[in-house]
């Protein structure tokens, strides 16, 4: 479940990293919570972490909505949520898959096949009339690819939403909140 | 230990060990296998005539008690009439467990019988809620659901038991503490203060020459009464409690202004404003309190108490934020204070402070214009005769409109646990549940309802349940033919047009449909009847009574601020406006 609309910059959004125990309805609890209190949720991706006791939620939130710390202490209510880490876009690394079926005639395929190895992405499928590529990378990236094939006509796109980790550099990357468990 | 029993007969035998000696419910389909062993248990069990007097009766326990009330309940619609208490106790943070049936596993989804998606459906009314996919798992969830239900912030849990868990044949393990906790990694809720903050709250309090104690109901579900006293006394500070607060400080103590608020007297809501320090202890800047926000207490700096993090700057940022159990904090807050005070510092002078405030309670007592001859009965001189002739230690529920506040203005709180009322969702019949579970906790009080006429006809139905189970509760309904508090908001902000809300003076009769109900009925005409009244229904003890108020349905609460303004602009009782300007 994902809905990525275009960003380039993002000052407004916010990446919550949410490891919560796996265990059936916990994303009906999440995104109920974003829903009933009127906060936005960007992107969101989820899946079983190393420890299969445990998922990972990737939440890229509009912090327009609500203040970011709001959204966090709320989150820890949740009995299921185990932790939250904020990451800094500047100190994380960030990646999202989308795929695209374009229209296009066999005389023109060859313009998307070479757009498509500029960016370093798949040819997954091709017809006489269409051809589905893939791209995996930092979420700009495909912004700008979703951007140019947008020329061509696009016939139906699938973007994931964002995961991320942070960066293996230097000291603290994430900022874990410590404001204790809620209660 | 190996033991086999039914999921069932674990779920009884889990209760039991969780020390539950009452549950509320009614029996239907799904939950039919859990009444079976019930029949051998020393639990007592209410049968309620309605699901939501069930839950209401539940809370009602828990708010006399501080132990979580226990409703139990069919599937389907059972669990859709549990909604309204579980929000109920949802917003005014009572520990309560709500078990309901379920479809067998194998029908969940297929809108089988008496299906709905009751975790589903309850997920933002509740603490937490959980559907048991086994019969294994029911003493763990049982464990967690209390521990989760009364620790932190306290609040309703679901427990949702599909049919065949049940019926089916389950090893005995009652977990430990430590399996418990383990099984909820993600919940370690935080009660003792940070040292730090406590002692920059402590030096804020020391240096504040316009101090006032902000004390909501936290307070009561941290039993931190007394310990509050200890502090208000030491540092010799106003105190307010708030509609959920009420008896968390005696009224008749010179520190108490009583309640602030929408409703609130004159000098509480006048006294924040006017704060250089607010100490808020377990209160949530509620709408009805805070008016509107922008212009709430804008001279004040904020110590806020409180052990959900999420209330810490929710509504108004603090200056000093303590996450923790009210209790806990006030105790080394006061410990605090009295080391600086004996390492020599003083407190800042708060006398001219003081002055200024019992100043305000001079001009601006509680008021109403009293019973004219000949005239109708005036509801508040009712609450007045209703609180001189109680009993000492008489608990008063109430429910939801003018009755409410009348209740709350009128009444004298004095001890802690008197009060029990539907504050953050103003539910309309809470007060003869509530009143029933209150009583059956604590049969050796007199436990007093007061009652709109319009809120009676939601739930009255319990008196039957009171009846046949000997349970004597007195209901004073004060009847002004009119869903009050609505018809006085048309009455000033809608130009006297009164749109559906007028019930009527004669239908029901009250009193004909309390004796329907097996209770003493009493009808109030006039205020010599009203002594009279109250004192025969106290004399009454083996069974409930309803006494009805015929009240003057014109009367107004005041003070009031209306919605969408801010405090200074409380309105007064029409015979105080004109010294408003002592309020400046
Ligand atoms: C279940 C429910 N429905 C509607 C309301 C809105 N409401 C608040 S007070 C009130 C009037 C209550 O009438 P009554 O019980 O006669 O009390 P009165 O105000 O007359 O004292 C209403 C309709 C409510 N609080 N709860
Ligand atoms: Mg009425």
């Amino acid at each position: 479940m994902s809905m990525t609309p275009n960003t380039t910059s993002m000052p407004s959004h916010h990446i919550l990293s949410v490891l919560v125990q796996n265990r059936a309805g916990v994303l009906a609890r999440v995104s109920s919570l974003f829903a009933r209190r009127g906060y936005n949720i960007f992107s969101l991706a989820v899946a079983p972490t190393e420890d299969p006791d445990f998922s990972r939620i990737t939440i890229v939130v509009d912090v327009e909505s609500a203040p970011l710390e709001q959204i966090v202490k709320q989150l820890f209510k949740l009995i299921d949520v185990v932790k939250i880490s904020e990451l800094d876009p500047r100190r994380s690394v960030e990646r999202e898959l989308m795929m695209a079926t374009v229209r296009v005639a066999s005389e023109d395929r060859g313009q998307v096949v070479e757009l498509a190895n500029i960016f370093e992405g798949k040819i997954l499928a091709v017809g006489t009339e269409a051809i589905t590529v893939s791209l995996e990378g930092s979420p700009d990236k495909l912004d700008d690819f979703e951007e140019l094939l947008r020329g061509y006509g696009i016939v139906e796109l699938q973007r994931t939403g964002r995961v991320a980790l942070p960066k293996l550099d230097k000291e603290a990357r994430t900022r874990p909140h410590k404001n204790g468990k809620a209660s | 230990m190996t033991e086999q029993i039914t999921g069932a007969q674990a779920l009884i035998r889990a209760l039991e060990l969780e020390n539950v000696d009452t549950i509320f419910g009614l029996p239907g389909g799904c939950i039919l296998p859990a009444y079976d062993p019930l029949l051998d248990s020393h639990i007592r069990h209410i049968l309620v005539r309605h699901e939501q007097g069930a839950g209401h009766m539940a809370e009602g326990y828990a708010h006399v008690t501080g132990r979580p009330g226990v409703a139990l309940v069919t599937s389907g619609p059972a669990a859709t009439n549990m909604v309204t208490p579980l929000c109920d106790a949802y917003m005014d943070s009572i520990p309560m467990i709500c078990i309901t049936g379920q479809v067998p596993t194998s029908a969940i989804g297929t809108d089988a019988f008496q299906e709905c998606d009751t975790v589903g459906i309850t997920r933002s009314v509740t603490k937490h809620n959980e559907l048991v996919m086994s019969a294994d798992e029911i003493p763990l969830i049982v464990r967690q659901a209390f521990h989760i239900a009364t620790t932190g912030r306290p609040g309703p849990v679901l427990i949702d038991v599909p049919k065949d868990c049940l019926q089916n044949m389950m090893t005995w393990h009652w977990p430990t503490d430590e399996e418990v906790l383990e099984s909820l990694p993600g919940y370690r809720p935080n009660t003792k203060g940070h040292s730090r903050m406590i002692k920059e709250a402590a030096r804020l309090i020391l240096d504040s020459k316009q101090p006032v104690l902000y004390v909501g109901g936290g307070v009561l579900k941290a039993r931190a009464a007394d310990t509050l006293r200890e502090l208000a006394e030491l540092i010799n500070t106003p105190v307010v409690t708030t509609l959920m607060a009420r008896g968390a400080f005696p009224d008749s103590h010179p520190l108490c202004l009583g309640m602030p608020g929408m409703h609130g007297n004159a000098t509480a809501i006048t006294a924040m404003q006017k704060s250089d320090l607010l100490i808020n202890l377990g209160a949530r800047f509620d709408d009805r309190i805070t008016g509107k926000v922008s212009t709430f207490a804008p001279d004040a700096k904020i110590i806020h108490v409180d052990i959900d993090p999420a209330e810490q700057g929710k509504v108004r940022r603090p200056d000093v934020p303590i996450v923790g159990d009210c209790r806990l904090v006030i105790e080394e807050l006061v410990k605090t204070i009295k080391e600086m005070l004996a390492n020599g510092e003083v407190q800042a002078d708060i006398s001219a402070w003081k002055s200024r405030v019992s100043g305000w309670q001079e001009q601006f007592p509680m008021y109403y214009s009293p019973n004219e001859p000949g005239e109708a009965l005036k509801p508040q001189f009712c609450l007045e005769k209703l609180h001189e002739l109680a009993p000492a230690g008489t608990i008063l529920c109430s429910g939801v409109g003018q009755h409410q506040m009348f209740s709350s203005q009128f009444w004298k709180f004095e001890e802690p646990y008197t009060w029990v009322n539907s504050g953050g969702l103003g539910t309309m019949g809470f007060s003869i549940p509530a009143a029933i579970g209150a009583k059956v906790a604590r049969p050796d009080r007199t436990v007093w309802a007061v009652d709109g006429d319009g809120c009676f006809q939601m739930t009255a139905q319990e008196l039957v349940t009171a009846s046949v189970e000997r349970i004597p509760i007195k209901v004073a309904v004060l009847n002004n033919s009119y869903l009050g508090m609505v018809r006085q908001w048309q009455e000033m902000f809608y130009d006297e047009r009164y749109s559906e809300v007028y019930l009527s003076p004669e239908l029901p009769d009250f009193v004909k449909w309390a004796e329907a109900m097996g209770c003493v009925g009493i009808r109030v005409e006039s205020p010599e009847e009203v002594e009279p009244a109250i004192a025969l229904a106290n004399s009454i003890n083996d069974r409930s009574v309803v006494v009805e108020f015929r009240v003057d349905a014109g009367e107004k609460v005041f003070p009031m601020v209306p919605a969408g303004f801010g405090n200074d602009d409380v309105l007064l009782h029409p015979n105080q406006n004109d010294r408003r300007e002592f309020l400046r």
